[in-house]
């Protein structure tokens, strides 16, 4: 094990973290406001987190198209940060026009 | 049927003004706009496909130009305008990924927490923002959704927004640094 | 390094039933939604870790990045279907 392993283990087990409270998240919110918040975020963070140690574990054997894939990889991390906003935007928007009410404190979950 | 044209023709007339009043001297058709975005896919297309020989580049560099000449107006602001933006936008994003974070932390630890129910208080707050372009008002509404415990549910076009967020803490500072940060980026702050 | 991945990419799969779980029974339509867009955002970050397993990155990086797009698109396209359909869920009938 050397030390570029050690960083890309770290950087994956928090990027599985962060996804793993995303999960539990959209399981234990109480409505579909609060549940948007956990997917929303944490999954974003979670993939980036896990996406940086994926391209920097290709460039271990450094080579053209190491380099490439890992240009590729980066690419999927800059399109997830400009289209999960969006999505979560377009899900949000759907529920406010629907009329559905937002989860106020004492209420039981839904 | 009269009344119907009537309006289809007032409609059409209400386009063309606005197109008109869109030919400004900002929307020259400067030769500049063009090899800018022409640069940008053929970046693009060289990272997806990965092949150097002379077919595949020529192929890139066709269908690049037609894009490039389709869908140039994409980029409004002048090519100088965008290098300096790209400059300033550099130290936003640092500040972004750290408040993006502390954020995710905050949100580990509400789903985490055993008494979840009793933490979480959501919300929605209304407020006006000081921002004027649109790209500054889409930067500043996909920046709320990213960071503390906030969702953007609506944004109108004069900067009106209607913030989600999941608990008392997080809605207050809004829209307090992060819109005066992002007027610095965009070169609005009038001081 | 190998075992890692291979753990890792149960456990991810391991998450992705929990999102099914919501998918399954949650209340609203959007509810639904919302596990299927987890589901999604979760199995990128699996395509290229079953790429490192099989060592061929470069193949599966790009059935990534289009499983990333397609999933973009399928989340406005429902979004945007099922906002028409005003009282369709419990909670508007009590507004």
């Amino acid at each position: 094990m050397d030390i570029m392993n050690i960083i890309v283990c770290v950087l994956l087990f928090s990027g599985l973290f962060f996804l793993t409270g995303g999960a539990v998240g959209i399981l234990r919110f109480p409505d579909f406001y609060s549940r948007l918040h956990p997917a929303g975020k944490l999954d974003t963070l979670g993939s980036l987190l896990a996406m940086t140690a994926f391209a920097l574990f290709n460039l271990h054997h450094f080579s053209m198209g190491a380099l490439l894939t890992s240009l590729k990889i980066l690419l999927i991390v800059v399109f997830i940060f400009l289209a999960s906003p969006t999505a979560t935007h377009g899900i949000v928007d759907a529920g406010v026009r629907a009329g559905l009410a937002p989860w106020t404190k004492g209420e039981k979950r839904r | 049927m009269d009344k119907q044209e009537e309006k289809g023709l007032g409609h059409e007339h209400n386009t063309s003004k606005v197109e008109n009043s869109d030919q400004g001297p900002g929307r020259r058709k400067s030769f500049g706009l063009y090899v800018v975005t022409f640069f940008i896919m053929f970046g693009v297309w060289v990272v997806l496909s990965g092949k150097f020989d002379p077919f595949h580049l020529s192929l890139g560099v066709i269908s690049c130009a037609i894009v490039a000449y389709l869908s140039a107006d994409l980029l409004r602001p002048t090519v100088r305008g965008l290098l300096i933006l790209l400059v300033r936008w550099v130290p936003y994003l640092l500040w972004l990924m750290k408040e993006i974070f502390k954020a995710n932390l905050h949100v580990t630890y509400l789903v985490f927490h055993p008494r979840m129910m009793d933490l979480i208080d959501p919300k929605i707050v209304k407020f006006r923002s000081k921002l004027e372009g649109d790209l500054a008002l889409v930067t500043f509404a996909d920046s709320i959704t990213l960071t503390p415990g906030t969702i953007t549910v609506n944004v109108s076009p004069d900067g009106d927004f209607k913030v989600h967020a999941i608990d008392k803490a997080s809605g207050e500072p809004l829209p307090g640094e992060m819109e005066a940060r992002i007027a610095k980026a965009f070169g609005e702050s009038d001081g | 390094m190998d075992s890692i991945f291979l753990y890792s990419s149960l456990y991810l799969a391991f998450l992705m039933v929990l999102s099914l779980i919501r998918a399954l029974i949650g209340p609203t339509v959007l509810d639904r939604m919302i596990g299927v867009n987890a589901i999604g955002s979760k199995s990128v970050v699996l395509l290229i870790l079953i790429g490192f397993l099989y060592h061929r990155v470069d193949m599966f990086v790009d059935i990534a990045l289009a499983y990333a797009m397609l999933n973009f698109i399928a989340v406005l396209a429902a979004s945007r279907y099922f906002q028409k359909r005003k009282g369709l869920y419990d909670e508007a009938l009590y507004r």
